[in-house]
């Protein structure tokens, strides 16, 4: 069972169940009122509780950067996103220097900039991942370059990027010391900070419990001060992180760890890269028949916002219509209910069980040296399962084969030859980059196999 | 009529030629795979009894077949037709053009005899229309150029002539000439009606007709009935009457006496190492270079052919196996013992263990249909290991990816040592390899990889 608070806030729905636990569809209409805000204890924020996410930015042409990595990132639409989220009340936005290849932090500043400063609150931060950039030089200079891309003085929030993943033959805490304190860069920038060029400073978790904890440690021992703390949380990750990957901690751990200390929580993945919106029909059969016209998403986001010291949740809002549905979500939060959470963890379960590939898309592992669309491939796989088109069960039967050629047939238009699984050598250089710590060339050897038992049916 | 009846058949015949080129990749020769099986010379390589059905029917009606069933004869009609409308009543008789045709008939047996393809390959009619057809859509320049080089002839030839290739050079033709000279069924003159106008010698696209003197030279006739069709005064008709008394025997099938011709060629070992992109973070697709071919110092013919010599023997280079491979595994060859045959090369598929289509389509029985489990006992190749190009050593990462894929399981991955490291390196059960290829087209070194097939001189199933 989740431990989750729940929010002392009027709840505005009717009730979901009766006494004899009989399920009422609820008529809910959401986003009629004004977009709900929290405020940061230490600095007297009032950050809107959704904030913009500007990692996956919209291309020219539609779609995403994912399908298409050279092709433009449609500014325009980007600004019609901006004013829209502004409009609304949105006034959080997060990116960093590595986002969409490299150009986000550009785009997000001219989108910006055209509205003024003080209505809005930059979150960005130190990408200094790849070792020649662990040079205090290097890593200062990045972070110039990102007030300049963001055409601002100060950044709002500022976060050490991912902290808790190590490398090869570097623990976690191994990889934080390279970053930050051999090149004396932390001090530099709590010294920026000091001097009025960083408002909040924190950092970003992926990874071992070890880091986070030594963290944490410092923050009570008065060594190092965090302003506030970015985890991924969401309805799966918060009892069932480890079960879908026993390196990795679970939400609620993190959470509680977090705000028992008073430290505002920012949520990343509130939908684990998208995966909580893309759910089999048997999951999303369920979230109907509670509340028919409540999009699948809206749970996890209000799942993600219920909890008192969520300061912000970020959602990476491509398209228009996301940000509009996420807009309506939190204006106001609706929180989750005791019985609502208690169907989420169940839901959460049936998810896991699933054992779809716990790939988010952020292309860390990207570009693969020897071709690999690594992200494609396991979308392709994972939509299979989610979409109920995997091949099981009688080879024989019609429904076997409808299935094998549609797997078949899609992993070909999607993914061209040369960049499919059966071309991973096992060379692991993928495996340190991602934040999810899924075994990657494992994961491409089991789809491989699976895709040549199903060719040799043919 | 012979004449409407005559372009109902021939129109239905090339166009189901055509398709099953078109359709070859897609399974279409489940249906109508038999209209490349009934052609003429397939059917002699394949020592069908087609091919004395062909020349039974020769014998009774004439050379219909080259007026039907011969998808270059039609192609032919069509290029007559179009010359028929700028000029009308062009064509005059000329004599038999004996010593051309029995010339080039000589040469072409005893070239069908000693397997000296390139002749072969260029005088079949069927084999010029197959590279015709797929020389629009296969990426081949040498398919393309000799393709359209001989459209080009036979389109002139045809525009001026007529049915002039088909009566002096066309080997299958003049065989079937020995034949027709003597069928029951054929145009007669009623000298009783004839009025000697010379319409139908004008309009005899074989120029076969001798107006004045009232005879028709059957052994050029191919019966396509725009004679009868022309004439005003009802002299001219398709009948048969009492049969030739005079009986000649079949010409002895080929004597399939044994010559090789081995090319050897030096192997390119390029150096191939894989550019490493630079890692950075989210996102972005590595540049692929494209696989290039090795220089094979056997070429590689696809399981079912038996051997390369066996395949010399009996391919027209029609290009239908090369259309219906699903894989873009066979193309045409530019060796010159091996013209326009198919060869086996793996940069884009490789030749995939549940696959069986060339062997289905094959009406020549170059390529001999092969069963699934007995595909993966042919040992048509073998794979050989390029140190120099291999990742493990040149970009010091581990693989593997041709251990992974082998389908017999002929390579083991062992113990090496490099540069005081211990790596582990593929290497190959030469009992167990059957030159599938799969190990070259999943192997990560480029352009050229770091373990390719060299063809087996014969095929064997041990």
């Amino acid at each position: 069972m989740g431990g989750a608070a729940v929010a002392t806030s009027v709840v505005l729905s009717a009730c979901k169940s009766n006494n004899n636990n009989e399920i009422i569809p609820a008529n809910v209409i959401d986003g009629q009122g004004e977009m709900t805000y929290r405020v940061n204890p230490n600095s007297g924020d009032k950050v809107s509780l959704l904030g913009y996410g500007m990692m996956r930015l919209p291309i020219e042409g539609g779609a995403d950067l994912r399908q298409n990595p050279d092709a433009q990132v449609d500014q325009e639409m980007v600004n019609e996103e901006i004013d829209y989220a502004l409009e609304h009340g949105v006034n959080y936005f997060d990116t960093a220097p590595v986002y969409t290849r490299g150009r986000s932090e550009g785009v997000t500043g001219i989108a910006l900039s055209r509205h003024p400063r003080n209505s809005y609150y930059i979150a960005t931060k130190l990408s200094n991942f790849s070792p020649s950039t662990w040079s205090t030089e290097a890593s200062k200079a990045m972070f110039e370059h990102s007030l300049s891309e963001l055409r601002t003085e100060y950044v709002d929030y500022l976060l050490l990027h991912s902290i808790g993943g190590g490398g090869k033959d570097m623990t976690g805490m191994d990889m934080f010391n390279a970053r930050f304190i051999e090149n004396g860069i932390l001090d530099w920038l709590v010294e920026q900070k000091e001097a009025g060029r960083i408002r909040n400073l924190g950092f970003s978790f992926h990874g071992e419990q070890e880091v986070f904890d030594t963290m944490l440690r410092w923050h009570d021992e008065g060594k190092y001060h965090w302003d506030f703390v970015q985890i991924q949380m969401n309805y799966a990750d918060w009892n069932y992180a480890n079960r879908i990957d026993p390196d990795n901690v679970n939400a609620n751990y993190l959470y509680e760890e977090l705000h028992r200390r008073g430290i505002p929580v920012v949520i990343m993945e509130p939908l684990l890269g998208g995966r909580l919106a893309k759910q089999p029909d048997f999951i999303v059969k369920q979230m109907k028949e509670r509340e028919p016209e409540t999009p699948v998403a809206r749970w996890a986001f209000r799942f993600a916002g219920t909890p008192e010291g969520v300061l912000v949740v970020l959602s990476g809002m491509t398209y228009m219509e996301h940000l509009m549905e996420n807009v309506a979500t939190y204006s106001p939060l609706r929180p989750i209910t005791p019985d609502e959470n208690e169907f989420l963890m169940k839901v959460a379960e049936e998810f896991v069980e699933l054992k779809t590939v716990p790939c988010t898309a952020c292309n860390y592992c990207m570009p693969c040296p020897y071709g690999l669309n690594i992200p494609a491939i396991f979308a392709h796989y994972n939509d299979c399962i989610t979409e109920g088109n995997m091949p099981a069960g009688n080879p024989e039967a019609e429904e076997y084969r409808r299935n094998r050629r549609a797997f078949l047939l899609g992993y070909d238009s999607k993914v061209p030859y040369e960049r499919q699984a059966s071309h991973c050598i096992g060379c692991h250089q993928c495996e340190e980059h991602c934040p999810q710590k899924i075994a990657i060339a494992n994961e491409m050897r089991r789809i491989d196999e699976f895709v040549e038992h199903l060719k040799q049916q043919g | 009529m012979l004449k409407k009846l005559r372009i109902t058949l021939a129109v239905i015949m090339i166009l189901l030629v055509t398709a099953l080129f078109i359709g070859a990749g897609y399974g279409i020769s489940q249906w109508i795979g038999w209209a490349a099986k009934i052609q003429f010379l397939p059917a002699v390589l394949s020592l069908s009894l087609i091919a004395v059905a062909i020349i039974v029917v020769a014998l009774l009606f004439g050379r219909i077949y080259c007026s039907i069933v011969c998808p270059l004869g039609v192609m032919q009609d069509i290029y007559s037709w179009l010359g028929g409308k700028i000029k009308k009543n062009r064509f005059s008789y000329v004599k038999e053009h004996k010593w051309l045709r029995y010339t080039v008939c000589a040469i072409f047996v005893v070239c069908l005899i000693f397997g000296f393809t390139p002749v072969i390959t260029l005088l079949e009619p069927y084999g010029n229309f197959g590279r015709i057809v797929t020389s629009f859509y296969m990426r081949n320049v040498t398919l393309s150029i000799i393709a359209w080089v001989m459209m080009l002839i036979l389109g002139v030839l045809a525009f001026l002539y007529g049915r002039a290739y088909c009566n002096s050079i066309c080997p299958v033709g003049t065989i079937l000439s020995f034949f027709s000279r003597f069928s029951l069924f054929r145009v007669r003159f009623d000298q009783d009606k004839c009025k000697h106008c010379g319409l139908c010698e004008k309009n005899c696209k074989a120029r076969a007709i001798d107006a004045k003197a009232g005879t028709v030279d059957y052994s050029r006739c191919v019966v396509c009935g725009d004679c009868t069709a022309q004439c005003k005064f009802d002299a001219l008709h398709y009948t048969a009457k009492r049969p030739i008394s005079k009986t000649e025997t079949a010409s002895s099938e080929p004597d399939l006496g044994r010559r090789s011709f081995l090319v050897g060629s030096a192997i390119a070992a390029g150096t191939a190492a894989v550019a490493q992109a630079q890692m950075k973070v989210d996102g972005g697709l590595a540049v692929i270079t494209e696989k290039e071919a090795p220089k094979r110092q056997t070429l590689i013919t696809p399981p079912g052919s038996v051997s390369a010599r066996h395949m010399q023997k009996h391919c027209t280079g029609c290009q239908l196996c090369v259309s219906a491979c699903p894989n873009n595994v066979l193309r045409p060859s530019t060796d010159l013992m091996h013209f326009m045959q198919p060869t086996m090369s793996f940069e884009i598929g490789y030749c995939r263990p549940e696959c069986t289509r060339c062997g289905e389509v094959c009406p020549t029985g170059a390529i001999k249909p092969i069963t699934k489990e007995e595909k993966t006992a042919i040992h048509a190749g073998h794979a050989v290991w390029v140190k120099d190009n291999c990742v493990v050593l040149t970009d010091g990462v581990s693989c593997g990816n041709c251990q992974r894929h082998c389908p017999t399981g002929a390579i083991q991955m062992v113990e090496y040592q490099h540069n005081g490291q211990t790596v582990m390196i593929p290497t190959i059960n030469e009992s167990r390899c059957i030159g599938c290829g799969a190990c070259e087209n999943l192997c990560p070194s480029r352009p050229f990889s770091a373990i390719y097939v060299e063809g087996n001189v014969m095929h064997r199933m041990d």
